[in-house]
């Protein structure tokens, strides 16, 4: 099957520092990646830049046959413009670490409005579909609550929420867990254990919870220095790493855990 | 003080002009905030300028000379302005000139991550400002646009230095025709400091029907 997303020999730096250092990555229709090393080893990155929040520095993106942040023009390609952007962005969806909904909308308000003004569903429509997915990460109850009012736990299940009523082809979870308080941490990783186990979307997540990257991926990515170090089914890379940094790392959560 | 009375209908008509000339600045004020606020924003360099050059120009110079200009000069140009017109541009223009910078700081003070969540549900520049950022700044600029107004309002009398009938200019009638000086002055400025209040209620009324709407507590609002 062809890939829905190509990383060819992709740099990325902010001014000295290298965050991505000739990144090549492929990923599967339908595949979920868990994306995990030490801070600053260039994971949001990845993430950031897949969700054209951030510019690469040089190299390639294909995303379901279409280069990101390229167009063909006359047989060249050139540097995308915003249109190009604006349609390529409509297949991928992002949760953030600070939830980022939108405070002047109540739940189901944040998860309908997206679908109007983007999709032009309908209002009844999106709004049938946003109780829906409220339904989904355990929230009916919490439809007219403004985020304000709202647990750090269930801000996140509503940004997840509002990521899925977009229908996207990509998801990315960028450090979904990591702002939340940590008695907070399950109810939002339950919910994506149960998006990942039942849906065909293709997802990346990063994260710092080495079980729930065990549970969530197919495969796991072991970044470092903006190369990855190693790459594996989730049993292998936890159980029989084969890189010394890798090891280093995960040795640091098994003593917690 | 009894005279005074006479001149009641003539200070009705004043307090009327003077609430005329507010209302309608204001509104122009208003539009102006948002239109050069906002076009600070713009990621076009020459709407940015143009926009700046306004701001400086009716911050940086007199609103009485500004309103001379356009009373005595600007027909010798082929432009003539009726002095309510003149009044108006002039207050209108200057109050748009400050409240244009309640208006960017407010939508630029609007995190970071909303513009990263707007992107990422592929909202256009549109939709993000329309939807996202200035509903979320409207709220913080309620009360910088409430001092604003009241300025607005005691602006307004330096159109009675062009014919126009307001308040002011009621007041130098009186004292002109009956040898009244402290009397009028003071009333008017019970008055002026009367219709001040409505405009504090006013504003008060706006930012808490704002708060009770999103179940938030606003700064500096006065609870009911």
């Amino acid at each position: 099957m062809a890939n829905i997303i190509e990383f060819q020999n992709v740099h990325k730096s902010f001014g000295e520092l290298k965050v991505l250092d000739d990144l090549n990555l492929h990923v599967e229709p339908g595949e979920k990646l868990a994306l995990i090393g030490p801070s600053g080893s260039g994971k949001t990155t990845i993430l950031r830049i897949l969700m054209t929040l951030e510019t690469l520095s040089s190299g390639r993106i294909i995303v379901d046959g279409d280069y990101l942040w390229h167009e063909e023009k006359g047989g060249r390609l050139i540097e995308a413009s915003d249109a190009h952007l604006h349609k390529m962005r409509n297949g991928i969806g992002m949760v953030f670490q600070h939830f980022n909904l939108f405070p002047h909308l109540t739940a189901v308000q944040n998860i309908e409005q997206p679908q109007i003004l983007v999709r032009r569903t309908p209002k009844i429509e999106a709004r049938e579909k946003a109780m829906e997915l409220l339904g989904l990460v355990g929230l009916s109850d919490k439809q007219n609550h403004f985020p304000h009012e709202l647990s750090g736990g269930q801000q996140q299940r509503v940004a997840i929420a509002r990521s899925l009523a977009m229908d996207p082809k990509i998801m990315l979870f960028d450090e979904v867990t990591s702002a939340l308080d940590p008695e907070l941490v399950d109810e939002v990783l339950n919910v994506l254990r149960r998006l990942a186990a039942d849906s065909d979307t293709t997802m990346l997540t990063v994260t710092h919870e080495m079980h729930f990257a065990r549970d969530f991926a197919d495969r796991v990515l072991f970044f470092d220095k903006g190369k990855i170090v190693e790459a594996g089914k989730p049993e292998e890379i936890f159980t029989h790493p084969k890189e010394e940094r890798t090891r280093n790392f995960l040795s640091k959560f098994i003593t917690v855990t | 003080m009894g005279q005074i009375l006479e001149f009641t209908p003539l200070l009705i008509e004043g307090t009327w002009m003077t609430i005329k000339l507010t209302v309608v600045s204001a509104v122009l004020a208003l539009v102006i905030s948002f239109v050069v606020g906002l076009s600070r924003l713009s990621s076009s360099r020459s709407v940015r300028v143009l926009a700046t050059i306004y701001l400086e120009f009716f911050r940086g110079t007199s609103a009485l000379v500004q309103m001379f200009f356009m009373f005595y000069v600007l027909p010798l140009l082929g432009l003539t302005l009726s002095p309510f017109t003149a009044g108006v541009i002039a207050c209108g223009f200057n109050l748009g000139s400050y409240g244009s910078e309640v208006v960017r700081g407010a939508v630029q003070s609007v995190g970071k991550g909303q513009h990263e969540a707007s992107t990422a549900l592929n909202y256009t520049v549109y939709q993000r400002y329309r939807y996202v950022l200035i509903p979320q700044a409207v709220p913080m600029m309620i009360p910088p646009f409430g001092n604003l107004l009241i300025e607005l309002m005691k602006l307004t009398a330096v159109t009675s230095l062009i014919t126009i009938a307001d308040l002011t200019f009621v007041a130098q009638i009186i004292r002109a025709q009956t040898a009244m000086t402290l009397e009028p002055f003071l009333l008017i400025l019970v008055i002026y400091f009367l219709i001040a209040s409505v405009l504090v209620g006013f504003t008060d009324f706006v930012a808490r029907s704002i708060a009770r709407k999103r179940h938030i507590t606003l700064a500096g609002v006065r609870r009911s």
